[in-house]
């Protein structure tokens, strides 16, 4: 750019400074009805492609299952939405405006990305109700922390998911003292305290019993339609229980995608899953 | 414990000033001194505890934030000597003068006003925490690997300070210190006033660390130390907090040192050594790790015994400090305080 051309830029009275333009990412948009694109998404670690030219979209509301062998990149996959890993090349937008490949996982969690970890991971040396407390959406800065204090409202939000998770009676206890499944809904729980408007699911029912399972699954379809959720599980049961959608991932990429029955039906899928 | 605090700051000088020297109640000006060393080291393990015990950073180069709190206060104090060192001097110290330095180095400038020092003491340790911090979080430093980049920072520092051209008296150190605001560093009264100050600074560091631990800051710390994926994904900036808390800690400990070092009349570079910072983790595993008051309790405890077992069996002492270190991991991983709070418990 010439001196001239620079310095007319520099002069124009339509538009502010670039440097004024506030770096916050603007609010989600889902004007086509679209929450997650991931488009051509690829990453390979030492050579390893974990995933392969992935494209995958996830509807506003939906509840998607996300199944596949192990190594398949499912974890990987998760991994990129939530800014733990950049990818080698592709996209990844967040409704129409959220560029998540640009932002790093506490910018991902503030704009409405929430994710349970495989493993239950909860804060063990923590009562349940501060569990959800540290959760809480809001200002996360360092002096705020300190001196934060529970409002009336706060309380009755802590309330209402302590109800939804069904963990009235044990809001007082440490959460290191609560069963495997009481923890995989506390943690859930805590995404929900962070009013996301994607959950990212990573295998909620392993280790349930059956009746803990049930309720899992009941939880989950309930949380679909005001929030989209992404769950991805091993136990075909329990995504038969859950599925409107399935999507089958395998060395990467998407090899099949439909309802339950269209899915275990489909030749591929079965030789991936029972071998040739 | 702030009861307790409370207590000997209020008898210890009283018993040394206004109680006559042959009644059995008579504190001598020894002792005092050594009580408010020991309440300095306090001081210093709280600052540990709070990062390690709370945070979850094993630190192992605090003792480089207490020995830079405590060059800032042996600069100001070395200016207050003035023309009354061996060489008399009026603007040099005597090492300078020995050195065939002509001029003062214009980082010595400025120590001659209190309040210079002061903020030196407050801003040097910080600065320094604030900096090696956002190197070392930003770039998610953690575990083994930060507790051995403390180490070679305190190290660095250590062979840094030794040398002559760095300005801070080389291996001898700054000494011969001769008076604090005007009052003379021998005297008992103003022993006195540095005991008190010292347990003044405990009392305000301990209370400041009880805030935090206590908001929700301190629970989030906790939850870093427990658990520092969970908190990234629930939209915390993990850095940020580690950061604030390592430096607020490592301006406790130069405040430590400020207060140390003027009781004690040396300090030389020897301060840096390694083991000088790993000898307050094992304060702190002694007394007890995230309690605040038992890595108190613990730098008390394993001083008193240094103190004495370094007079009675010389030899003994760094086995008396393995062992200690050993017993306690192996046989009270919460520290004597630990076992107090299970009795309670039961």
């Amino acid at each position: 750019m010439s001196v001239l051309q620079s310095m007319r830029s520099f002069m124009r009275r339509d538009q502010v400074f670039e440097f004024l333009i506030p770096d916050t990412p603007p609010d989600l948009d889902l004007t086509h009805g679209v929450i997650l694109y991931l488009e051509e998404i690829s990453v390979s670690f030492d050579g390893f492609k974990a995933i392969d030219n992935l494209n995958l979209y996830i509807d506003d509301g939906e509840l998607r299952c996300i199944i596949g062998p192990n190594g398949a990149g499912k974890t990987t996959m998760m991994d990129i939405i939530t800014g733990k890993t950049r990818p080698d090349s592709g996209s990844a937008w967040f409704g129409q405006q959220i560029n998540l490949l640009k932002m790093d996982e506490p910018e991902i969690a503030k704009a409405g990305i929430g994710r349970k970890f495989q493993k239950p991971t909860v804060f063990e040396h923590h009562a349940v109700i501060e569990n959800l407390e540290l959760a809480m959406a809001g200002d996360k800065g360092v002096w705020v922390t300190l001196n934060a204090r529970l409002n009336g409202e706060q309380r009755d939000h802590i309330d209402e998911i302590l109800h939804i998770i069904g963990l009235n009676q044990q809001a007082a206890q440490l959460a290191g003292s609560l069963s495997h499944g009481q923890k995989q809904w506390l943690e859930i729980g805590m995404l929900l305290m962070q009013n996301p408007k994607l959950l990212l699911v990573d295998e909620p029912a392993a280790g349930m019993t059956h009746q803990e399972m049930e309720r899992t699954a009941e939880l989950l379809t309930s949380l679909a339609g005001s929030h989209s959720v992404i769950v991805v599980e091993h136990d075909m049961d329990f995504v038969r229980s859950i599925a409107q959608k399935v999507t089958v991932l395998h060395q990467g990429s998407v090899l099949a995608e439909g309802t339950m029955d269209e899915v275990q039906n489909d030749q591929r899928v079965i030789e991936v899953y029972l071998g040739e | 414990m702030l009861a307790l605090l409370t207590l000997t700051t209020l008898v210890v000088p009283v018993c040394n000033l206004l109680v006559p020297e042959n009644s059995g109640l008579h504190i001598s000006t020894y002792t005092m001194t050594l009580l408010g060393k020991y309440l300095c080291y306090a001081l210093l393990a709280i600052s540990v505890d709070l990062v390690w015990g709370y945070l979850g950073i094993l630190s192992l180069g605090h003792g480089a934030f207490f020995a830079l709190g405590g060059y800032a206060m042996g600069m100001y104090l070395m200016r207050q000597i003035g023309s009354r060192g061996m060489y008399g001097h009026p603007l040099l110290p005597d090492f300078m003068v020995f050195l065939n330095w002509q001029e003062l180095p214009w980082f010595w400038h400025g120590f001659h006003w209190f309040w210079f020092a002061m903020l030196m003491v407050v801003l040097v340790p910080g600065l320094l925490a604030l900096v090696f911090g956002w190197l070392a979080f930003r770039s998610r430093v953690t575990g083994v690997y930060l507790s051995i980049i403390t180490q070679a920072l305190t190290y660095a520092l250590l062979l840094a300070f030794f040398r002559n051209e760095m300005g801070f008296g080389g291996n001898n150190g700054l000494t011969d210190f001769k008076d604090l605001l005007g009052f003379s560093l021998q005297s008992d009264a103003t022993r006195a006033g540095l005991f008190i100050a010292s347990a003044l600074a405990l009392g305000l560091g301990y209370l400041s660390c009880l805030y935090i631990t206590r908001s929700r800051l301190g629970r989030l710390c906790t939850a870093i130390r427990d658990q520092e994926d969970r908190t990234r994904f629930i939209g915390y900036r993990v850095e940020h907090f580690k950061l604030w808390i390592f430096t607020f800690s490592a301006i406790m400990a130069g405040i430590a040192g400020a207060l140390y070092f003027p009781q004690v009349g040396i300090i030389n570079p020897g301060e840096f050594a390694p083991l000088a910072s790993i000898e307050i983790v094992i304060w702190v595993a002694v007394g007890g790790r995230a309690t605040l008051y038992g890595a108190a309790a613990g730098a008390l405890m394993v001083n008193y015994a240094k103190s004495y077992l370094t007079g009675a069996m010389p030899d003994a002492w760094l086995f008396a400090l393995g062992a200690m270190f050993v017993l306690v991991t192996l046989l009270l991983p919460r520290g004597v305080t630990g076992l107090l709070r299970k009795k309670e418990g039961n």
